[in-house]
């Protein structure tokens, strides 16, 4: 493994190398060189089995993270090309050509997060969702719970409650509740 | 007609244009356009394939999912790590401990804290999750035979399922959603006489073994329908990302299971079967030998497990439970393939991104898309059984 | 107040409306083969906008005597809509047998009368659900599977579930849990024959008075009602 990534990191310049386990590294690479890469590895690293194409809304950033993963069926091992793109202008180069399984995760990345990925098949068709007019439903803006109650109706008498509050409550009854709030919490 | 040696004049049928597309044109009355669910009984889960028939013969197909979305992955952002645990296990309703264990493994993970699970707490995961392997195949390969109207094997296979549902039943406190498997190790140990019980369920499905034997194999409609019936050639494997059964069918070895060992696999005495044809009568006798390992796994476990011992480890304070920043793919061999999670953390409480990958999410579009190109309408359904496409992990 | 109401008004109009109606659906005049000029309304009809007739029961005996023979046949659509539908095999197997209380499945809601939902509802479905229960013959009754369909349960926050089922459909029977086992929906089923017998089964005729209001809530959710094409 150790002798993939120094091969791979001269060759396309891998930033923020992690190795997560023996058998799996994660790597940044720049969008530019991305598809490149991925070709790359299939063809003469033996990266030949595609297993997943996934993205994180990094917001406070301004950056969508792409993940190409792919594992080597001869040396069982797993490597998830990374790339950063631009949130405002989220286009990425398609990689359909590469694995038939591709367009699938393309059309579902559009949906989800409006990554769009010009030229791949059906990628305007609706995936999962059918006659949304709201934003990408993925993305870390998108309120779901604010969708729901003003989208559906809620029934009357169900309360949710902040685990930890009503744990605090529940053993602690005597002592008064503090205003202090996990700062996690909304 | 699917078999192998009758080859129909394909002269006729409507030629590609240049973006890929057919060149269908509907309003000649020659094609007829109709739908595959999602209100059918015969379709695996509820999801739709739009097909375009000439004659009986499928020349175009397309498959709808998104009727069972739910959104998990949006709502474990909104969910404390151990909040997040009773959602993700209704992901795929078919193997539901599957999931328990990606997720649980996922955060110990990511926390640094796998070493904390103890020896006892693993043997019971793999115990758990060859058990739900058992009751999906105890629905999965007399379904197939099914799908061409062999139906006793179903009522044979539903009811010993509902026999190990009660083995579960008694081992975790519920029938399908278990929640057995949690961050830090499991739930509960055996109950007494557990092993006793499990034992004479497990020779009643030795005998039920041999019967579906008979009743599948040596069946002639079953054989003529299903020899040469949707061919996965070796060469999709890797094109197309088939794993799991699908793969080892076609003579393609993959078993995360031996590949990438986790938990107790790695003690234990298998080896995964294979088929050369890839046809679906090559699946299901791929998921028959499966099905006689897996009885035979879960006897080894039981005999090799300690009686005793920690079935948890100390985890942090659930309520309060931060996960520093960090990523990991996680995966495990279930019934249908390869089934992994991609779990995203970013030092809060919460979990950033987790994206679960079903081996359906191949299975049931891209290859099934091409597959049914130029079969009989007939064999559609046993196409997708013998996939075992699962909707719900592809929409999650 | 009045200028923020004015302001309010004026964004409201501005927003887009994203229409999601296909060209071939829109209303038009078509002219027919012998000349005359045709109005027709695609998704008028697609969605069904024609009200259903509401039937009144009958008097007395004949109506005892119908309500026990619709609840002794009980025939329930084989339309899977959620994970509960996992239940359905075991139920209708020999362990839990459900044909014994003269419940079946059938294949098509022209020959049912019970719909099962069972468990959640995503907005997709509940498109198709409507349909099929709109088309099974009257009188209809819907067992609602699963706490997802009582209050959303653990999706109550989904963007894609819907919350309440019976602000869409008239509900006859709800089986609570997470999911409910084979013999809660036995129970239910002879709940539900408690209710026909009782003639407390008026769930057609409840949709047909209040269609109106059904159908304002069905269109707030379903914002696409185009069909599927098929060219017969």
């Amino acid at each position: 493994m150790k002798s993939l990534i120094e091969r791979v990191s001269t060759k396309y310049n891998l930033q923020e190398v992690v190795q997560q386990r023996d058998n799996l590294v994660f790597a940044y690479v720049d969008k530019e060189l991305a598809i490149d890469m991925v070709t790359y590895m299939r063809d003469y690293e033996g990266y030949a089995h595609f297993t997943l194409m996934s993205c994180v809304d990094w917001i406070e950033d301004g950056k969508f993270q792409l993940l190409y993963l792919l594992n080597n069926p001869e040396t069982k091992t797993e490597f998830g090309i990374k790339v950063a793109i631009d949130r405002d202008n989220a286009v990425m180069q398609s990689a359909h050509h590469l694995w038939e399984q591709i367009w699938t995760y393309q059309r579902e990345l559009k949906e989800a997060f409006g990554i769009d990925f010009p030229g791949s098949p059906r990628v305007d068709e609706d995936f999962v969702v059918e006659g949304w007019d709201d934003m990408p439903h993925m993305r870390r803006d998108f309120d779901t719970n604010k969708y729901a109650e003003e989208t559906y109706f809620m029934r009357e008498g169900r309360k949710s409650y902040d685990p930890a509050t009503y744990m605090r409550e529940k053993l602690y009854p005597k002592q008064p509740v503090t205003a202090k709030k996990n700062k996690d919490e909304q | 007609m699917s078999n192998k040696f009758f080859q129909p004049d394909r002269s006729k049928y409507p030629s590609m244009k240049d973006d890929g597309t057919l060149d269908v044109d509907l309003s000649s009355q020659k094609y007829t356009k109709i739908w595959l669910g999602p209100n059918h009984p015969g379709v695996t889960g509820n999801m739709a394939v739009e097909m375009t028939l000439g004659g009986d013969e499928i020349v175009q197909a397309k498959t709808h999912v998104g009727y069972l979305h739910r959104g998990f992955e949006k709502l474990i952002e909104r969910r404390l790590f151990v909040q997040g645990f009773p959602t993700s296990i209704r992901m795929c309703v078919a193997e539901p401990d599957t999931n328990e264990y990606l997720i649980a493994r996922s955060t110990e993970e990511l926390s640094g804290l796998t070493d904390r699970v103890p020896e006892m707490a693993e043997w019971l995961r793999t115990l758990a999750l060859e058990m739900a392997r058992l009751q999906g195949l105890l629905r999965g390969v007399p379904g197939q035979a099914g799908t061409y109207s062999l139906g006793i094997g179903v009522q044979w296979g539903v009811y010993l399922r509902d026999l190990i549902l009660d083995r579960f039943e008694e081992l975790t406190g519920a029938r399908v959603y278990h929640m057995y498997i949690i961050p830090g190790g499991v739930r509960g140990l055996l109950p007494s006489g557990f092993k006793r019980r499990m034992e004479d369920n497990l020779t009643d499905i030795d005998d039920f073994i041999v019967r579906i034997r008979k009743l599948i194999f040596h069946n002639s409609v079953f054989k003529s329908r299903a020899v040469g019936s949707a061919v996965i050639p070796k060469e999709w494997i890797d094109k197309f990302g088939i794993v799991g059964t699908n793969a080892r069918a076609s003579g393609v070895k993959r078993d995360v299971r031996k590949d990438n060992p986790y938990l107790k696999y790695s003690e234990l005495d298998f080896d995964p079967p294979t088929a050369t044809d890839g046809d679906v009568y090559s699946r299901t006798w791929v998921r028959w030998q499966e099905l006689v390992q897996t009885v035979d796994l879960i006897r080894q476990i039981m005999a090799k497990m300690p009686e005793k011992g920690d079935i948890r480890g100390d985890m942090p304070n659930a309520l309060h439970w931060k996960i520093p920043k960090g990523e990991t793919y996680v995966k495990l061999e279930s019934g249908r393939g390869e089934y992994g999670m991609y779990y995203v953390t970013d030092g809060s409480s919460k979990p950033r991104r987790v994206n679960l990958r079903g081996p359906s999410y191949t299975h049931a579009i891209a290859v099934l898309e091409k597959m049914l190109i130029n079969t009989n309408i007939a064999d559609v359904h046993a196409t997708m059984v013998s996939l075992q496409t699962c909707p719900p992990e592809i929409e999650r | 107040m009045n200028e923020l109401l004015k302001k309010a008004e004026a964004n409201a109009s501005t927003k887009e409306e994203k229409s999601f109606v296909r060209p071939e659906d829109e209303e038009r005049e078509v002219i027919a083969p012998d000349g005359s000029i045709i109005k027709v309304n695609p998704i008028y009809d697609y969605f069904s906008g024609e009200k259903p007739s509401v039937e009144k029961p009958n008097k007395g005996v004949v109506e005892k005597f119908l309500n026990w023979a619709r609840a002794e046949s009980i025939w329930v659509l084989g339309f899977g809509t959620g994970c509960g539908s996992i239940e359905i095999p075991p139920l209708m197997t020999p362990r839990f047998d459900a044909f014994r209380f003269g419940v079946q499945m059938r294949p098509t809601p022209r020959q049912s009368n019970a719909f099962i939902i069972s468990g959640y509802l995503s907005v997709k479905t509940l498109k198709r659900v409507i349909r099929s229960y709109e088309q099974m013959p009257s009188p209809k009754y819907v067992i609602a599977l699963g706490s997802c369909t009582i209050n959303g349960g653990m999706y109550y926050d989904s963007y894609s579930t819907i919350n309440r089922l019976d602000k869409y459909m008239p509900v006859d029977v709800y089986i609570a849990g997470c999911m409910p086992r084979p013999e809660a929906l036995l129970a239910g089923f002879v709940k539900l024959k408690e209710i026909i017998k009782s003639g407390k089964g008026e769930g057609a005729n409840l949709y047909a008075e209040n269609f109106d209001e059904y159908k304002a809530n069905q269109k707030k959710v379903i914002k696409d009602w185009n069909m599927p094409d098929y060219n017969w």
